[in-house]
């Protein structure tokens, strides 16, 4: 997603005249084109996350909207406190943007992986998380972003290659029918359940995807489908503490909501101690591959 | 917060006046802080009376209606309070709620409360990078605003405000002005014993900035240092403003228990007369000198 959030940060910048981007000196091969195209609206902070998270509320104060971007854990964890406290507590339009959340930088380790960013992020006061799952996501999610009064947060990824028609970037969508089972997906691992490749599963399977967090209104048609199959199963490349399924188990209830069968897919961290690829973490987690099959199979069962 | 400092030149008369306002300012600030004190049975006594002149020079003979102020050291806003009702922007009757229950004015400064607090700060290490984006800011939007910003002396054990020293000497960022209260004491100790500072000028130099020393209590002095900034040469200016925590107050003065005790009665009335005093032979002195 980086080239295509690339490519949208271009285009937005035709479109407004208050735009800075920031750097935490990341983004090789692919940010060039955003410093060519902002001349000096492009900061590199160099790597120093915390100055640059606090510059960023310092410009937004000054009426400008900073776009700060960096790797996620360094984007989300290491500046946190200036995050709450200078971006969030103020209510400023700071737009924190995190590459290769989850597993995204694989192999390179655990130092690199972002399985909490998302619930680090989603705690905070005022704050918005977008969550594209497509490459044709990005555009709209950062035009929805630059239009945004809140903090916000996004989530990159390398995006999900989706069969068929795929409604436009929103909070909830829809992305396939099914017989017997609801899942309930954040982000591009969204896709593994497509590449299992496995149509006759796949038919039992009704599949959402979340755009946003905090969730907002559940659609009515996802609470009715919920109810009738009793079978609910959310999926997501992150830990399961403030993560998406506790933000939906959260919306169930509130709406009076509870399946039978509630499975909650999710990233556990290095159980073997060993690392690899994306896909091969993912597969650990039963995220992907024929873990995450076997899952599946016990959950339309179940 | 006016702009009052003298025109071009001001002559010796104009300069006795002057200082003698600045004192009659700050010692109705301290008083007005320290009844606040009272009246909460808080501290935090000692990092008001730090800073106190530093604060009255800045807002009043310093910085121009359209230049913004940072306390980054946040512990040290009653002083802050009681400035801003001294100069109307504040009802002073206000001034007796804080530390209250509802009040608009906690110990520390508040979220989007107060035009002149432009963020809660109190955490440390945060006000440098604020006044370094804001400058950002500024600059691109060709205005030539001001900001200044006062961190304490413990601050600069934070990694963040280095960070932002390393920010603002590369991006040569004039219109930010870095004053440090340098008392020596931080929470727990001398600043030597906790965590060695010095030799700060060196270190403040090396990172590229035109360093102006100071005494944080007199008058001269600071605009001694105001003017030094004037002839920078391209340098962002860092004034080590050299103070007492708790100045002025014998009990108090450089103590650590200063950041944390109340005042009991008899503290508050000798605290109360050490400080006519001090400021009688304060105009004394700026009437001898002019």
């Amino acid at each position: 997603m980086r080239d295509e959030f690339a490519r949208a940060m271009v285009a937005l910048f035709g479109q407004r005249n208050d735009l800075v981007f920031i750097t935490g000196d990341v983004g090789y091969l692919a940010i060039e084109p955003i410093a060519e195209a902002y001349g000096e609206r492009f900061v590199n902070a160099g790597i120093a996350e915390q100055n640059m998270v606090s510059l960023a509320a310092g410009l937004a104060h000054e009426g400008h909207l900073p776009w700060v971007y960096s790797i996620a854990p360094f984007v989300a964890f290491r500046p946190y406190e200036q995050i709450r406290t200078d971006v969030c507590l103020h209510r400023l339009p700071v737009k924190l943007v995190g590459n290769g959340g989850g597993y995204g930088y694989g192999i390179m380790g655990a130092s690199h992986h972002a399985l909490e960013d998302v619930g680090a992020m989603r705690v905070l006061p005022h704050m918005r998380v977008y969550l594209p799952l497509t490459g044709a996501d990005v555009s709209p999610a950062v035009s929805l972003m630059a239009q945004d009064p809140l903090p916000n947060y996004l989530r990159l990824n390398t995006a999900a290659q989706i069969p068929g028609d795929v409604p436009p970037f929103a909070p909830w969508r829809k992305l396939k029918s099914g017989r017997k089972c609801v899942v309930i997906g954040m982000g591009p691992v969204v896709g593994n359940l497509y590449d299992l490749g496995d149509t006759a599963l796949l038919d039992d399977l009704e599949i959402w995807s979340v755009g946003m967090l905090p969730l907002g209104d559940a659609p009515p048609d996802l609470l009715a489908s919920i109810a009738e199959k009793q079978r609910l199963v959310t999926l997501e490349e992150h830990y399961l503490a403030c993560g998406m399924a506790e933000a939906v188990s959260h919306l169930l209830l509130t709406n009076g909501v509870s399946p039978r069968s509630f499975t909650s897919l999710h990233a556990r961290g290095y159980p073997s101690g060993r690392y690899g690829s994306q896909r091969w973490h993912q597969q650990e987690s039963e995220l992907g591959g024929p873990s995450l099959r076997a899952r599946l199979e016990q959950a339309v069962r179940g | 917060m006016t702009d009052s400092r003298p025109s071009r030149g001001p002559g010796r008369a104009d300069r006795t006046a002057e200082r003698v306002q600045l004192e009659e300012r700050v010692f109705a600030v301290k008083k007005r802080f320290l009844a606040m004190y009272k009246r909460a049975n808080a501290g935090h006594i000692g990092s008001s009376l730090s800073c106190a002149e530093i604060l009255v020079f800045l807002k009043c003979a310093w910085m121009r209606d359209r230049d913004t102020f940072v306390l980054s050291k946040g512990h040290a806003v009653a002083a802050l309070y009681a400035l801003l009702a001294e100069l109307n922007v504040l009802d002073a009757r206000e001034l007796d709620s804080f530390y209250g229950d509802g009040t608009r004015l906690p110990a520390l400064p508040p979220v989007n409360t107060l035009e002149q607090i432009p963020f809660a700060t109190g955490s440390l290490g945060h006000g440098l990078s604020l006044c370094a984006g804001m400058a950002v800011g500024a600059a691109l939007n060709r205005s030539d605003r001001r900001f200044f910003c006062l961190t304490s002396d413990g601050e600069l054990d934070e990694g963040s405000t280095w960070e932002a020293a390393l920010f603002i000497a590369h991006r040569k960022l004039t219109n930010v002005v870095w004053l440090i209260d340098r008392n020596r004491v931080q929470a727990m100790g001398d600043t030597e014993d906790v965590l060695a500072l010095e030799p700060l000028d060196a270190k403040l130099e090396a990172f590229g900035f035109q360093v102006v020393a100071a005494d944080g209590h007199d008058f001269a002095s600071l605009a001694a240092a105001r003017d030094a900034c004037a002839g920078a040469g391209g340098r962002p200016v860092a004034i080590v403003a050299r103070t007492a925590k708790g100045h002025g107050i014998r009990y108090m003065q450089d103590t650590v228990a200063s950041h944390y005790l109340p005042m009991d009665d008899a503290q508050y009335e000798q605290a109360l007369a050490e400080l006519a005093s001090a400021h009688a032979a304060a105009v004394a002195g700026a009437r001898h000198a002019g």
